[in-house]
């Protein structure tokens, strides 16, 4: 058995990771509650970007914009992945390559060309099993909040990419925020970009009258590389929430983990320090019969 | 009165009820009234005027990157930044 000392020092590290687990368990859940806020405050825009692309798309027809219409062919497919900056998140990161994974193995089957494009620290593991598929590892150390300017940097960067005839297809990897406790990793086609099939609304016979200013064109122009910048920047706000989330769960169990740790510990030190206690008496007894 | 929007990607900036917007467009600047024809335009970086009331000091709002529309439901400009 451990000695007297050697438990109370294991209870006093398993105590003190306790509280850290727990500091990090409250961060996270500050930190969450205004992820989520963000990711709410970012829903007006893109919800009536999102209609306005549409129904112009309907009016110009897809054939507008090679970020519509797609390069015409299907061979070179890359894989955004975004995951977060830091671990001890529980499996949010794994889980978004793994889903990342999956889609490529699937994708290589089918005979085509997969690249990685990472887009966060932690997404870096993927050179392990793709050493040469990597074309860019997007640094996101400096953005402490998930920013518009970081998501357009990277949309832009991907355009450039698309149009220099680098891929055909571009897949965005990320974490959708369901709650607290379940972050889902979805795979998203964001180019060429996927037409919103919206039920056509009381808007669309209104469509015909609208006039535009320069023309319809310049205007699909101008807005597709947005719509580009801003799923990107969705993704990356459900991220943080997702990442928040789950790390509050994870060092949630951590927490209770040590909880139950310590119990235990404390258990087998009152023991250990009764036993010498008997012992002793057992000896003093013994000995003052003895006389 | 026209309903005016002011939305970024990071939030709505303000979503009120005025009586004139004018906005810098691509081509030219271009003012909104209530009962304005349904309008598309983008804008270039610059100030929008809120006028509140008729003949009122307009407020201005520094807008970079996005466009306007105007419906039936009012205008609503999306901006890239705003403020």
């Amino acid at each position: 058995m451990a000695s007297l000392k050697a438990l109370k020092i294991r209870i006093g590290s398993v105590k003190s990771t306790q509280k850290i687990t727990k500091a990090m368990k409250m961060v996270a859940a500050a930190k969450l509650r205004r992820a989520q806020e963000a990711a709410v405050a970012g829903r007006p825009y893109a919800e009536r970007l999102e209609r306005v692309v549409a129904s112009l798309a309907r009016t110009v027809g897809v054939g507008a914009s090679p970020l519509l219409a797609g390069t015409g062919k299907d061979q070179v497919h890359l894989l955004v992945v975004a995951t977060s900056e830091r671990g001890l998140a529980g499996a949010f990161n794994t889980n978004i390559v793994r889903a990342a994974r999956r889609k490529a193995v699937e994708l290589e089957a089918a005979g085509k060309t997969v690249r990685f494009y990472i887009a966060g620290k932690k997404g870096r593991v993927i050179r392990r099993f793709y050493p040469t598929g990597i074309v860019a590892d997007h640094d996101l150390s400096e953005m402490k909040v998930a920013s518009f300017d970081a998501a357009k940097e990277m949309a832009d960067d991907l355009i450039r990419r698309y149009e220099a005839g680098e891929f055909d297809v571009a897949h965005l990897f990320y974490a959708r925020f369901q709650s607290a406790l379940v972050q889902e990793p979805v795979g998203q086609q964001i180019i060429p970009v996927a037409v919103p099939a919206i039920a056509e609304t009381k808007g669309a016979a209104a469509d015909a009258t609208v006039a535009y200013e320069p023309s319809e064109e310049a205007i699909l122009a101008d807005l597709l590389p947005r719509n580009v910048a801003i799923q990107i920047f969705r993704a990356l706000l459900e991220n943080a929430a997702s990442e928040q989330g789950s790390r509050m769960t994870a060092m949630d169990n951590a927490t209770r983990n040590a909880g139950d740790m310590i119990k235990r510990l404390s258990i087998q030190y009152n023991r250990a320090r009764q036993a010498a206690i008997t012992t002793e008496l057992v000896e003093i007894i013994s000995g003052a019969e003895a006389l | 009165m026209l309903h005016f929007e002011l939305v970024t990607p990071e939030r709505l900036i303000r979503s009120e009820d005025v009586h004139m917007v004018t906005v810098p467009g691509t081509d030219g600047d271009f003012a909104v009234l209530e009962g304005h024809a349904p309008f598309m335009s983008t804008i270039r970086d610059g100030d929008v005027l809120v006028q509140k009331t008729p003949g009122g000091q307009p407020e201005t709002v520094a807008i970079r990157g996005g466009f306007a529309e105007v419906n039936a439901g009012g205008l609503t400009v999306l901006a890239e930044h705003a403020g």
